[in-house]
């Protein structure tokens, strides 16, 4: 078959998941007596209604893309990162950190800035090489070690807030007490949204696409995802892979976390990391991996994410709508792409 | 602390564990067969949600229970066509699952949060309620308690004492050879996945019917049973004795992290709350401890006596999962 035709017939079927998970998702909405049609409207309006909700798009934007580049160095390594939540709390903990060192300190609030970015990376990166380590070298698969360090980090997290950087006077669930201007990101206008993030998220997706499609690197990584034993036999040390993939993926993370306290909340909260690190397996998975798609597909998971803070006001319906959405696109174009892979048979 | 409250707080330990002794051991049958179903922590928040759901719609606990099941059944029925049929990956469709179904729960489930439901009684067995510490530890349970103890021994019985169960065994762990000797594999696999799934269905409803009553949507504290039950399943090496054991010692930890919390007020309680998921850590490495090679050549150091002692001690910790585990079966 030419190869332009079983482009067509794959995005037939990948279309074809999409309308699936849209059926899916209406049928639900008419089982709690809801219009769906009136439900995904509001999505609609609530993502690209006014200036405002299309810049709040681009900062959710922003972490999804970051944590996304970084699954899908593991993914190709042929590993799941579930810690990757936890990679994004403990670099947003290590930027505070460092921000609240220098606090009423005299050192240029740039230069402060930008080493509370390098360590939040750091942090990322150590609690991901933790996994690794985990698995690498006592076989605690990495599923279940990055989730219990998931546990552990938003632990940490919580117990920071109400205890060692607790508010002055209260502490509460709305987090640490905010840093002073200058050494918030500068943002956009009035708008909570920072050119330099974007920046950040555009240099992290040409990094990583140049990373796995480009390098001699990459490719080990492939081989390494594809077969473990026979890049073994090709004399990949695939330990060091393994280990080198998950610090790249941690450094992602640990730079979408620190994007969120310097850039986004200005201060430590509770739900730092937001559920963008299992977004960005799942847009990993609805991608199939390919780092071209990463940019338009998490931008669409971002308007979601937006478009769906009315559905409670408006229509009495529970948020968690946009992750059924979301969730059911990604399992309804999977499973269309096994259904495609047995109707053509092997390829 | 007197010895009666000590009786009371570990019949709660048993009536604790059960839901987990529930997820468990349906997980060990679903990866007896080579299936990993990875979509548990959102399969008992959803089948939570659907049993209470009907349990107040119908007043009946027994439908609740059924309906919780139901879920149990058809999610992971999802999980055995995706991979079984479709040739995906256990792990990607699992992992999408556990996520598509908690949100689905909090969505469906907006409408019933917070109402009063049906509550499940104990039933004292005649006879057996009156032994002494025996008596109110195991007796005095309700239904799906004693329901949860019987089926760790029925599983043990029928995993590695019947015909059936050795052919489970088979295709666990080299499905082309028990293939060969007439068993359908795709088949077993299917069903073992479907009836664990069913297992791990009647965890949700013992929670919110018994165990934690109620629907409280996100704040019900059921989030992240489901990962405890899977690492359980490894720490017990797939042996429903061991798997229900580790289910148990989970339950007991909990609640000595309960009563520590009124008496160690000095470590802040959220602490106490995850230490577990650590402690989750720590077991996993522990029981993987004989398969890795640098423990082999740390022993090689040892004098012989110390040496076989340490190497026995590790051997019966280890746990090594079915051979065949989340791997396709293709038909030569």
């Amino acid at each position: 078959m030419k190869p332009s035709r079983t482009r067509n017939i794959s995005i037939l079927f990948q279309l074809g998941g999409l309308v699936l998970a849209f059926g899916f998702v209406s049928l639900i909405l008419l089982l709690i007596d809801a219009d769906p049609i009136q439900a995904f409207s509001l999505l609609w309006e609530g993502a690209v209604g006014n200036t405002t909700r299309i810049a709040s798009v681009f900062v959710v934007w922003v972490p999804i893309v970051l944590v996304t580049c970084g699954v899908l160095v593991t993914f190709t390594a042929g590993l799941w990162n579930i810690g990757i939540e936890g990679q994004i709390t403990i670099g947003a903990i290590f930027t505070t950190g460092v921000i609240r060192m220098f606090l009423d300190t005299p050192v240029n609030p740039v230069l402060v800035i930008i080493l509370s970015m390098l360590a939040g990376m750091l942090g990322g990166a150590l609690w991901a090489v933790l996994a690794g380590v985990l698995k690498v070298f006592s076989g605690v698969n990495e599923i279940f070690g990055g989730l219990g360090l998931n546990f552990i980090a938003t632990a940490l997290n919580i117990g920071l807030i109400f205890g060692a950087w607790s508010r002055p006077g209260v502490a509460s669930m709305s987090g640490t007490e905010p840093f002073p201007e200058v050494y918030w990101l500068p943002t956009f206008q009035n708008f909570r949204f920072s050119w330099y993030s974007i920046l950040l998220s555009v240099i992290g997706l040409v990094v990583i696409y140049f990373l796995l499609q480009g390098t001699h690197f990459g490719l080990r990584l492939k081989a390494v995802g594809k077969s473990i034993k026979s890049a073994f036999r090709l004399g990949i040390t695939t330990w060091q892979h393994m280990l080198l993939a998950f610090l790249v993926c941690g450094v992602f993370a640990g730079l979408a976390g620190a994007l969120q306290v310097v850039a986004v909340y200005h201060r430590l909260i509770p739900s730092i990391s937001s559920g963008y690190g299992f977004m960005g397996l799942m847009i990993g998975m609805l991608i199939n991996y390919q780092a071209i798609w990463v940019a338009p597909i998490a931008l669409f998971f971002a308007a979601l994410n937006i478009g769906g803070i009315q559905l409670p006001i408006v229509m009495k319906l529970d948020s968690a709508l946009t992750g059924v959405l979301q969730g059911s696109l990604v399992l309804f174009v999977l499973l269309m792409q096994g259904v495609k892979q047995r109707v053509l048979g092997k390829q | 602390m007197t010895g009666d409250v000590i009786l009371l707080g570990l019949a709660g330990v048993i009536a604790s564990g059960a839901p987990i002794v529930l997820a468990a051991i349906g997980e060990t049958l679903t990866e007896r067969a080579g299936v990993i179903n990875l979509s548990l922590n959102g399969l008992i928040i959803l089948s939570a949600m659907a049993g209470f759901w009907v349990a107040i719609e119908t007043d009946s606990i027994l439908l609740g229970y059924l309906a919780g099941a139901l879920v149990g059944a058809l999610v992971s029925a999802i999980v055995a066509f995706s991979s079984i049929t479709l040739k995906q990956s256990q792990v990607a469709v699992g992992f999408i699952l556990t996520i598509t179904c908690r949100d689905l729960a909090y969505l469906l489930g907006n409408p019933i949060m917070g109402r009063q439901g049906p509550i499940m009684l104990s039933t004292p067995i005649p006879l057996l309620r009156d032994i002494p510490i025996l008596g109110p530890l195991l007796f005095q349970q309700s239904l799906m308690t004693y329901f949860s103890i019987i089926l760790i021994f029925v599983t043990w019985f029928w995993i590695s004492k019947t015909k059936p169960g050795l052919m489970l065994q088979g295709i666990g762990e080299k499905p082309a050879a028990a293939f060969v000797r007439g068993a359908n594999v795709s088949m077993m696999r299917y069903l073992y996945t479907i009836l664990g799934g069913a297992l791990v269905g009647l965890a949700g409803p013992l929670y919110t019917l018994s165990v934690k009553p109620g629907w409280k949507g996100t704040i019900t504290g059921l989030d992240g049973i489901g990962w405890i039950a899977l690492a359980i399943t490894i720490f017990g090496g797939w042996n429903p004795i061991r798997v229900a054991f580790g289910a148990y010692l989970f339950a007991f930890l909990q609640w000595l992290g309960l009563v520590l919390q009124s008496s160690w007020t000095f470590i802040p309680s959220q602490v106490l709350q995850v230490a577990p998921f650590p402690l989750m850590i720590l077991t996993l490495l522990l029981v993987n401890l004989g398969n890795t090679e640098w423990m082999e050549r740390l022993l090689a150091t040892l004098p012989d006596g110390v040496r076989n002692r340490v190497k026995k001690l590790i051997r019966s910790l280890r746990s090594q999962p079915p051979a065949a585990l989340g791997t396709p079966f293709e038909r030569q």
